[in-house]
């Protein structure tokens, strides 16, 4: 792989910025020679054509959702519309500064202010911050909420979370950022939260829980009153991590489910695409109790204005620059308006069928720890599968049959685990063949292991040493070596 | 149903080989009171044909988009050479998820390992990582990080940072139990770096600062003692402007917008954070390196992952996971469109242009600058007859100027902060000179 630093053409013309139309000082002039750059930053000189040829490249050594499917679980790849790319992109949206007065930005605050609504409906909870920028951003927020609640209280001895084993890392990550300390609560044969284990844990050094829902396994907590209340009645609050709204959009909602703080991920349940890693918008629904600690600003809507609310004396303040990520709001926006309330319910149902579909196929092949119904994802395991094979020759395998392979080794609760979530946007056809690649990667596993230790043979490149990656760490391009 | 392509006939049967008769059974496990209680949100499907009239609607009513802005504070009106937008639309990029699967996401990773080449040189730092969420936020991880290493409990921040970016970082360090302390201005609208508290953790500073003014890093370094010095600048800037890495700062970041992204109402935005190799255990967010696959062949793969939180969980370096990876991208390619040379041109022109309105307006007496430090490419002006009266005969001649309220959260209620890009052309340079010298 050849990178732009191998690329260039030092005597190449340079005509994107126009020259200059003011008489020139020059550097030193303006700023005193102390100021100016003493060495330029090596970056090549090069044409267009470079470029364009060498990023045309690089995309086609990807996978994207529009190369196939994408069966990542708790990440929810769905098909990203491409209209949601256009209505960002719009030069009304796009083009606007983020100091203009309200006045000039009506468009954008109308916006946002329908989507917080839109949310607070779909979450069925009374108040939405779109600040937040990922889902990761959105548990800090919510743990920040947490902090301040009880800051307001006078509680200060409420300093633990509790969170099932089965957690994303995100999770007690984002505990431990706000400064609280984590206890894991272990979960049930059935998959799900143990709630003698919970109750035992239960008192007034306990902030709240964090809690997925349905859970990573894709098992929805049957309990879940039972577990909100229990920790409601011991003075804590409830996070639900929403990664997983995919399962139940449209159809329940986590404000009736005893939830204080629930996070959506736009760029998962709504479509706004990944970007190989972000951005996203992890907007933030939270219950009554916690709206007067919610950031500022907070758009508002003052007769047939709207506006930017700053009078929050209880706020935790700011997390991100501004709004959080606006464009990405506009395209949740797009999606949420084309699908409307019939639609929505159709994401859950067709997620939630193509996944039992594909469990109930894939279960005769794979280990199902945890055999149940099971909602928008589920986990299988390949231990078992042939004697020296694991998960990770199975997913490297499906590299070479031009799938991208789904989630691995998470959660950490099954061994050898193998997460898929299929996404409504996949076909019947596209579930078989799937399922189909699966099955023949489980008889190979047999027949001819090696194809998978070997695997993958057919990708840009095959397994790279992640050791020596580690251990001689290169970050950066190495100019005086070569 | 859009964008579901099964038909009522795949389902029944996909139903049937499930041993299932209706979709609600699937849901059987949802309590019952939950199931009861849902209530629709009230909105009808509607066609894309009539969402795209709705957006297209709505975004004409965004007035800001039609004017000229005058706006800095950290956002800028930079132009995006074409390719840019059209490389990084390319689906391969954007429709996929963070490369887990390095062997099918070489175009990521490899765009990554450039991305994190090109910060490094432009903050003359030794290592970058591959992103974070914003400018702002990438200050208050940088903040976390140095209370990480020196953990002493207490951080010296400039009085003179942009708004916002303070706003965050008051956020984090409340959570993380970290007092900060404030370094007072000097009339150069520089920080007063006289007196150093004592027993910090780290100093933050900002440069160009709020006021636009840049700050002296000379010599800063090694009057800290071991307290790191973090320092928060503009990229754009740092074609013309000697590097914060080049005054021995510890951790640098950025925010990334400057470089090929719009202005978007604020987001989505870029966090540029780059530090030294010694501090790499205890950088925040994911990074790409290079290594060779089985064969012996160049491949790129995320590392040091053991600082993360699917590694680490609750004590991992940050939580961060998300990142603005496809922002990244785009910097890249535009850094990758203009070359060092486009750079340093560009650069050049904010500067120039910058200095050859604040000469206007000193010379045809319409304003006096505020601070006498040297600027970048924003300053802050007081208006001759008031900045009201300065504001509304700028917005009436099409401008977009900071509101009453940024100014007064700046320190300077009486004064503009006029930002200047290689966007804005002589004449219209000339013609804010004349409006806020009284001209309609």
């Amino acid at each position: 792989m050849r990178t732009i630093f191998e690329r260039g053409a030092p005597e190449a013309a340079d005509g994107v910025f126009p020259a200059c139309d003011v008489p020139e000082q020059g550097a030193a002039a303006c700023l005193g020679a102390d100021l100016v750059r003493t060495s330029p930053p090596r970056i090549p000189n090069t044409t267009e054509t470079t470029v364009v040829r060498h990023y045309t490249r690089l995309s086609k050594l990807n996978y994207g959702v529009d190369d196939g499917i994408y069966p990542l679980g708790s990440c929810t790849m769905k098909y990203n519309p491409k209209v949601n790319e256009d209505a960002a992109a719009l030069p009304g949206f796009a083009n606007v500064h983020p100091g203009a007065d309200e006045r000039y930005a009506q468009g954008s605050l109308e916006l946002l202010y329908e989507l917080t609504q839109l949310l607070q409906g779909i979450a069925g909870l009374p108040a939405v911050t779109l600040q937040p920028v990922a889902g990761a951003h959105g548990e800090l927020t919510g743990m920040f909420l947490f902090r301040k609640y009880f800051e307001s209280r006078g509680e200060t001895k409420r300093t633990r979370i509790l969170l099932p084993d089965s957690a994303h890392g995100t999770n007690p990550a984002s505990a431990a950022q706000a400064g609280f300390s984590v206890t894991e609560i272990p979960s049930n044969a059935r998959g799900t939260v143990d709630l003698g284990a919970l109750r035992a844990e239960l008192d007034d050094t306990v902030a709240g829980i964090m809690l997925t829902v349905p859970n990573t396994l894709g098992i929805f907590e049957e309990n879940i009153l039972e577990v909100t209340r229990a920790v409601r009645e011991a003075g804590g609050l409830c996070y639900f991590d929403g990664a997983n709204l995919n399962s139940f959009i449209g159809r329940a909602r986590p404000g009736d489910m005893g939830a204080d703080v629930f996070h959506f991920n736009l760029h998962k349940t709504l479509s706004t695409p990944h970007g190989g890693g972000g951005p996203g918008a992890g907007a933030v629904a939270v219950s009554e109790r916690l709206v007067p600690f919610l950031p500022v600003p907070r758009v508002a809507k003052r007769g047939d204005r709207y506006q930017l609310d700053w009078d929050a004396p209880q706020s935790i303040g700011s997390v991100h620059s501004f709004f959080g990520n606006v464009l990405v709001a506009i395209k949740a926006y797009a999606y949420v308006q084309q699908l409307g309330d019939e639609g929505l319910r159709a994401v859950s149902e067709n997620a939630v069928l193509n996944a039992n579909y594909l469990q109930e196929r894939l279960k005769r092949t794979y280990a199902l720890p945890y055999d149940r119904l099971c909602k928008h994802e589920f986990v299988l395991s390949s231990e078992g599968l042939a004697e020296g094979v694991t998960t990770l020759d199975v997913a490297k395998r499906l590299i070479d049959y031009g799938v991208h392979p789904p989630t691995v080794y998470f959660p950490l609760i099954v061994h050898e685990a193998v997460m898929i979530e299929p996404t409504e946007t996949e076909s019947r056809e596209s579930l078989d063949r799937f399922a189909e690649i699966l099955e023949r990667i489980a008889a190979e596993a047999r027949e001819h292991p090696e194809l998978l230790h070997e695997a993958p043979t057919r990708a840009p490149v095959r397994r790279l040493d992640q050791t020596a990656a580690a251990r001689t760490p290169v970050f950066k391009f190495p100019f005086d070596a070569e | 149903m859009r964008y579901i392509p099964n038909a009522d006939a795949d389902r029944q049967a996909m139903l049937r080989s499930i041993g299932r008769t209706s979709v609600d059974e699937l849901f059987s496990d949802l309590p019952e009171s939950v199931a009861k209680a849902y209530r629709p949100v009230g909105l009808p499907p509607r066609s894309e044909l009539e969402v795209v009239e709705e957006l297209t609607k709505l975004s004409a009513r965004n007035e800001a988009a039609e004017r000229i802005p005058l706006l800095g504070g950290g956002i800028y009106d930079h132009y995006v050479p074409r390719a840019v937008h059209h490389l990084a639309s390319r689906s391969e990029f954007s429709t996929a998820y963070t490369p887990y699967q390095p062997e099918i996401s070489q175009g990521t990773l490899t765009v990554m390992f450039e991305f994190q080449t090109m910060v490094c040189e432009l903050t003359q730092m030794e290592i970058a990582n591959a992103s974070m969420y914003d400018g702002a936020t990438a200050l208050a991880e940088a903040v976390l990080m140095a209370e990480r290493i020196r953990k002493r409990g207490k951080v010296a921040v400039a009085a003179n940072l942009f708004s916002h970016y303070r706003r965050v970082v008051n956020t984090y360090a409340w959570a993380a139990g970290i007092d900060l302390v404030e370094i007072p201005l000097a009339s150069s609208g520089r920080c007063d770096f006289g007196r150093l508290p004592d027993g910090v953790s780290a100093l933050v500073v900002q440069s160009p600062n709020a006021f636009g003014v840049i700050e002296t890093l000379a010599g800063l370094k090694n009057r800290l003692g071991d307290a790191l010095l973090i320092v928060a600048t503009y990229p754009l800037a740092l074609g013309i402007l000697e590097p914060p890495g080049a005054f021995g700062a510890d951790v640098v970041v950025g925010e990334g917008q400057c470089l090929g992204l719009p202005m978007g109402y604020g987001g989505p935005l870029l966090g540029l954070f780059a530090t030294r190799k010694e501090h790499l255990r205890q950088l925040p967010g994911r990074v790409a390196g290079r290594t060779v696959d089985v064969d012996g062949r160049l491949g790129y793969t995320m590392t040091a992952q053991t600082r993360e939180q699917h590694i680490r969980r609750e004590k991992a370096t940050s939580n961060i996971c998300t990142n603005s990876a496809h922002c990244a991208l785009s910097a890249t390619m535009y850094l990758a469109s203009i070359g060092a040379s486009g750079l340093h041109r560009v650069a050049l022109l904010n500067l120039e242009k910058a200095h050859y309105l604040a000469a206007r307006v000193e010379k045809n007496k319409s304003g006096t600058l505020v601070f006498d430090g040297p600027f970048y490419n924003e300053f802050v002006v007081r208006p001759k007859g008031g900045a009201d009266a300065a504001r509304e005969r700028l917005e009436a001649a099409g401008f977009l100027v900071e509101p009453p309220q940024a100014m007064a959260d700046l320190g300077v209620p009486d004064a503009l902060r006029l930002a200047v890009t290689e966007r804005r052309t002589r004449s219209e340079l000339d013609r804010v000179a004349d409006v806020l010298g009284g001209k309609r």
